[in-house]
């Protein structure tokens, strides 16, 4: 049993929460979150961002941060809007929604500022 | 008033049900088999007997024929033409008028198309190997109770495949073990559970006894993980009574999928499954035991891409669609043509997925397909590049075999499914750089690292039974 290592989830550790896709993987760097972008300008999804208190994550609805970035296509823009959204709420998580309004459904949705207590 | 009199005794089939000259109309359902008669039995003959025999015909002429009219309700044989590959079979193409069926009833079309003709003895071999229904037929089926973007809402997953795991040993486990092994694998990553299709309510696990537990652990691991959990809890009974109480109880507990198998069950009691699960707001997740049965043999039988689209107009929010690369079997080709009949609004005639019409969904929501069986980390690249976002990627024994146990293998799973959809975003082409891809993800993850240590080597290359009909001489 000793090769065998424990999973080191809590219920009382609040790290232990995770925020659906890309949260099991370790946080992106610059390069990867352009490249995230460009997938979601490059699928035609509409950019939208949105921020939570980390303890209110898994609820459906987070705050919306202004109005999706309707017909948006340059990266930078894309990015300094969730830096904006970050900087007014350093200790949230704030996400990037790209909107598929052919399937009226969600295309993609990745945290790209992680929280306060949040690797 | 059309012919004068009645002449009793037996005609050819041809006379009647063979019509080259027939354009098929929007609203016809339309059938392609591939037939393989008996030596001697002329092409267009089978063809008429098999649209006879499907529709209004029967071996003799009755006198009650013409009390209606039969060139309105007949089934017309419109095509034929070669199988590729073989010297004797033929495809032969059929249109049904709208009016021989039952709305909404899938039961009556296939009661008809695959009835008594696939024991007809002009006949060695007969498969059903594609069916259009027209949109005036889909729009009176209920069909897919949510849909993908439905379930993918309430479920608040987005951009990834799902991932599911089923439980293994199949049979046995009491209640509440049942229920651990479905917490460790929820905590650790998965989205989805399963409760294996055997798994009804037998002596050793009640039904109510698992649904309890398996709730719990759902719950317990929201809580811990903060993500939405779901168990697929098999509601199969032995009769429509007993099943409609066991979903009953699963609502009341207030899980969000319950699962059922189609075949075994049946179209009537999936069919009222399915408005139940709309009436009811909860997912429906569709296994398919018995399906090999009649879709393997590419000779005889159904072609299970007509059983996918049948399934759909019943009702269902998940079916099993093979992996291509696992345990079971599936040509690729072949599956990425199904698949897109699961999840399509439209699908067009494509002969090298062995789509045989154009079919037209409209609305009607999709299903997603469910890859299982046989499948580990290593497979993840090529699955995600197969089936996609829109998918559920079930991974039993390649979650429960983890050295470190359900939690470290659901671990290894979720990190590999999401570096794989991090590395197709980025551009990168996942099945030529898998390893890659795979091996610096592992440097973050050690339940990934060593479940592809343990699964390194196994593969299951066996070659396909039931191929596309190609030229091979």
């Amino acid at each position: 049993m000793s090769k065998v290592q424990d999973y080191p989830s809590r219920l009382g550790d609040n790290s232990s929460r995770k925020f659906e896709t890309f949260s099991y993987l370790p946080a992106m760097t610059d390069k990867q979150i352009r490249e995230q972008v460009q997938y979601i300008v490059d699928q035609g999804y509409n950019p939208g961002v949105e921020h939570t208190e980390v303890e209110n994550a898994m609820e459906n609805y987070w705050y919306m941060w202004k109005l999706p970035m309707f017909g948006e296509t340059d990266v930078d823009t894309i990015l300094a809007e969730c830096k904006a959204c970050h900087d007014a709420n350093p200790e949230n998580h704030v996400r990037l929604i790209g909107y598929d309004n052919y399937a009226q459904s969600q295309g993609a949705s990745m945290v790209i500022y992680r929280g306060k207590g949040f690797k | 008033m059309a012919k004068k009199g009645y002449d009793a005794g037996v005609k050819e089939y041809r006379d009647t049900y063979w019509m080259p000259e027939y354009e098929p109309v929007d609203t016809d359902i339309l059938a392609c088999f591939k037939i393989t008669p008996q030596p001697g039995v002329p092409r267009e003959e089978v063809a008429a007997a098999v649209a006879a025999e499907s529709s209004t015909g029967t071996w003799t002429t009755v006198w009650t024929d013409l009390l209606t009219d039969l060139d309105h309700y007949k089934g017309r044989a419109y095509r034929i033409e070669d199988v590729p590959g073989s010297d004797d079979a033929i495809y032969a193409f059929i249109a049904y008028p709208i009016d021989l069926f039952e709305e909404g009833s899938i039961v009556n079309v296939l009661t008809s198309l695959v009835g008594n003709v696939f024991g007809f003895k002009a006949l060695r071999a007969l498969r059903l190997e594609d069916i259009r229904f027209p949109i005036a037929y889909v729009m009176t089926c209920g069909g897919p109770p949510n849909g993908i973007e439905v379930e993918r809402d309430k479920m608040n997953k987005y951009g990834r495949p799902l991932l599911g795991c089923t439980i293994k040993p199949k049979l046995g486990l009491s209640a509440k073990n049942y229920g651990r092994a479905c917490y460790e694998g929820l905590r650790g990553g998965l989205d989805f559970t399963k409760d294996d299709e055997n798994v009804n309510s037998q002596p050793f696990m009640r039904w109510r006894d698992r649904f309890g537990f398996v709730q719990d652990a759902i719950e317990r691991a929201e809580r811990e993980t903060g993500e939405r959990k779901g168990h697929y809890l098999n509601v199969t009974a032995p009769t429509p009574e007993e099943m409609y109480k066991r979903a009953e109880y699963a609502k009341e507990l207030g899980t969000p999928i319950i699962m059922h198998d189609f075949f075994t069950a049946g179209f009537t009691a999936n069919t009222g499954l399915a408005n139940w699960c709309r009436d009811n707001g909860l997912l429906l997740h569709i296994h398919r035991a018995m399906h090999a049965v009649v879709d393997r043999n590419p000779n005889h039988g159904i072609h299970f891409r007509v059983l996918a689209k049948c399934l759909r107009l019943s009702g269902g929010d998940h079916m099993h669609s093979g992996t291509v690369v696992g345990k079971l079997e599936g040509d690729r080709d072949s599956t990425l043509g199904w698949i897109d009949c699961m999840r399509d609004s439209f699908i067009k005639e494509d002969r090298s997925r062995g789509i045989f019409f154009d079919q037209d969904f409209g609305s009607m929501p999709g299903m997603l397909p469910v890859a299982s069986g046989g499948i580990h980390v290593w497979h993840m690249p090529a699955l995600v590049n197969i089936f996609g976002d829109n998918s559920v990627l079930q991974f039993g024994g390649g979650t429960l075999g983890h050295p470190w146990g359900n939690a470290a293998g659901a671990a290894a799973n979720r990190v590999a499914v999401e570096a794989c959809v991090e590395a197709r975003n980025a551009g990168r082409e996942l099945e030529k750089e898998s390893k890659d891809i795979l091996t610096s993800a592992a440097k973050h993850s050690p339940e990934l690292k060593v479940a592809m240590e343990t699964w390194k080597e196994i593969k299951f290359e066996f070659d396909t039974v039931d191929k596309l009909d190609i030229q091979h001489k």
